[in-house]
């Protein structure tokens, strides 16, 4: 797992906690989202502008809240989540994985007027380019990272029935192969399930690689 | 041990802090005391339990839920108490303005900034007084004559309260935006923050010397000189909280770049939150009194007297007497 962005931070008690930094990509969609979202907002503000003129002052004041205050609202009141960036499923944290507090907040967002600049973000693309938790400026003076949602543990359902024990020496990455595909033998054609099965065959020696994948899986989150 | 032993005996020790922690993360999720008590103690059971489920190469099932809990668990352990409203008025009493002469080498550089290129233009434009165009163009200009001019002077107040909301709306988005911008642009190395505080310097010099030669003056110091106190002292402070940025990105000292940016920007962020204030004040101020015209102008100087000498003895005097003027961290 050379290749793979995961960050993993060392917590007091000495676990690690596995993060994985968001890059510009899903960002920049969970933006767009929230852009869309303001400009809808901007909208509804704008009807009642037309119908009485005295509202102007009330909404000059919303607009510059939704302008500066709209991502640090939701990042501090919804555990780092922004609308966009919910549904994107990826959150801001503070460098110790603890959820963004106000102060952190209110400066990766001020930041960001540099971020954009010159244009589309350049600043803050390259900044999150140079570094491994792909953090933009704002980032990087906030002490803050933009990291995905740890999607919960379900119990997975698997299509074989009955249990083989599991080859003492897998490691656990190795389990978490062995469930993968059982997890994703729904989408595979059952050629292609042998032939990636087959691979395991020297080291399960069993008579139909496919069955025993499954059945190991099984075991591993004691179904039958 | 076998796994089923190991869940057997341990099962519920993990399920318990698991429906501890889903509480925690309800938006006003409430634990009693005892379980409170024994959270951090049960934590550290869990990320035991995690390791030795990893070392003991326990199905990756098991694992990964434990991995969960201990994600979860440490987010609601060390999540930072959000001190925003208990701490506002020690904030306003004391911490700002100490924050503000503990910074006071950013401040004085950004008020010299923002005033020399003020002072020079205004002289420069009573002795030539073509030079108000470097900076302005002629629409700006002619505005600002129309708006100051003693002739459009209406008795009483010059508008209506309808329009005076409007400008403390807009005051407040204008005004604030800008000493944002100020402040962030100082991570480039401080330029931004320089550029936008000689701008604005700029700016005023060359509309307060262009009325001074159209002999508007008293129209205009009457209108500037309230609001003027907080909200060109509050652009200063925010140039300065952009130097800070800039120059601990100049001149780390000790630390990493990175680190020394970021101690730097946890000071500036705070000196921000002092600036955000004391705009809201002077917008208030802009929109419902310095437009007021009913007063006479010896009136209006002295009130505008008297908030510049409050603010200067608000930085000077205000939280120095209290506990701990010297005892804080942030330097």
């Amino acid at each position: 797992m050379l290749l793979d962005t995961r960050h993993s931070l060392e917590t007091p008690e000495g676990a690690s906690l596995p993060l994985t930094p968001a890059g510009f990509g899903v960002r920049c969609i969970a933006q767009l989202i929230d852009i869309f979202i303001r400009t809808i907002a901007y909208m509804i503000l704008a009807i009642p502008i037309s119908f009485i003129d005295s509202s102007g002052g009330v909404i000059l004041i919303m607009v510059f809240l939704l302008e500066w205050f709209y991502p640090v609202f939701f990042e501090v009141t919804r555990h780092g989540r922004t609308p966009g960036k919910k549904s994107m499923k990826i959150h801001v944290i503070n460098d110790d994985a603890t959820p963004v507090t106000f102060a952190p907040s209110l400066l990766r967002n001020l930041l960001r007027v540099v971020d954009l600049l010159p244009v589309f973000y350049l600043t803050g693309i390259i900044t999150s380019l140079c570094n491994k938790q792909f953090k933009r400026l704002g980032d990087l003076a906030a002490g803050t990272m933009v990291v995905y949602d740890i999607p919960a543990v379900r119990d997975p359902s698997f299509d074989a029935k009955g249990q083989m024990p599991v080859p003492s020496d897998f490691s656990t990455d190795e389990q978490r192969a062995l469930l993968a595909f059982a997890e994703r033998s729904k989408f595979l054609s059952s050629e292609r399930q042998s032939e990636l099965a087959i691979i395991l065959q020297p080291v399960i020696h069993a008579k139909d690689p496919v069955i025993a994948i499954k059945q190991m899986a099984n075991t591993l989150v004691g179904k039958y | 041990m076998k796994q089923g032993q190991f869940e057997q005996l341990y099962q519920s020790l993990w399920q318990g802090l698991a429906k501890d922690i889903a509480e925690l993360e309800k938006p006003n999720g409430k634990l009693l005391a005892s379980e409170l008590t024994s959270f951090a103690a049960r934590y550290r059971k869990v990320c035991h339990l995690h390791a030795l489920a990893e070392d003991r190469r326990y199905s990756s099932h098991l694992v990964d839920s434990l991995a969960d809990l201990v994600v979860r668990g440490h987010q609601q352990l060390y999540r930072r108490k959000q001190p925003i409203v208990h701490q506002l008025t020690s904030f306003v009493v004391a911490e700002f303005p100490r924050l503000v002469r503990r910074q006071q080498s950013y401040i004085w550089w950004a008020t010299a900034l923002l005033y020399l290129p003020a002072l020079v233009l205004f002289l420069a434009i009573l002795w030539q007084p073509d030079l108000v165009y470097t900076v302005t163009s002629p629409e700006q200009v002619s505005q600002f004559e129309e708006m100051y001019d003693p002739s459009n002077r209406v008795l009483g107040s010059a508008r209506d309260s309808e329009t005076n909301m409007q400008m403390f709306g807009f005051y407040i988005y204008n005004n604030i935006s800008v000493s944002f911008r100020t402040f962030a642009s100082g991570i480039m190395l401080g330029v931004g923050s320089i550029f936008f505080l000689i701008y604005n310097g700029l700016l005023f010099g060359a509309v307060s010397g262009h009325l001074t030669n159209a002999g508007f003056t008293e129209t205009f110091f009457t209108f500037v000189i309230a609001h003027g106190s907080f909200e060109l002292t509050a652009i200063a402070i925010a140039g300065a909280a952009g130097l800070k940025l800039g120059y601990s990105l100049l001149a780390p000292g000790n630390f990493t770049r990175l680190e020394s940016l970021k101690r730097g920007a946890a000071v500036a962020i705070k000196l921000m939150y002092g600036v955000i204030i004391m705009l809201v004040f002077a917008a208030f101020i802009e929109a419902f009194w310095s437009s007021n015209n009913i007063f006479d102008p010896w009136q209006k100087y002295l009130v505008g007297g008297f908030l510049w000498l409050l603010v200067i003895s608000y930085f000077v005097f205000s939280g120095r007497h209290l506990r701990g003027e010297n005892g804080d961290q942030s330097r």
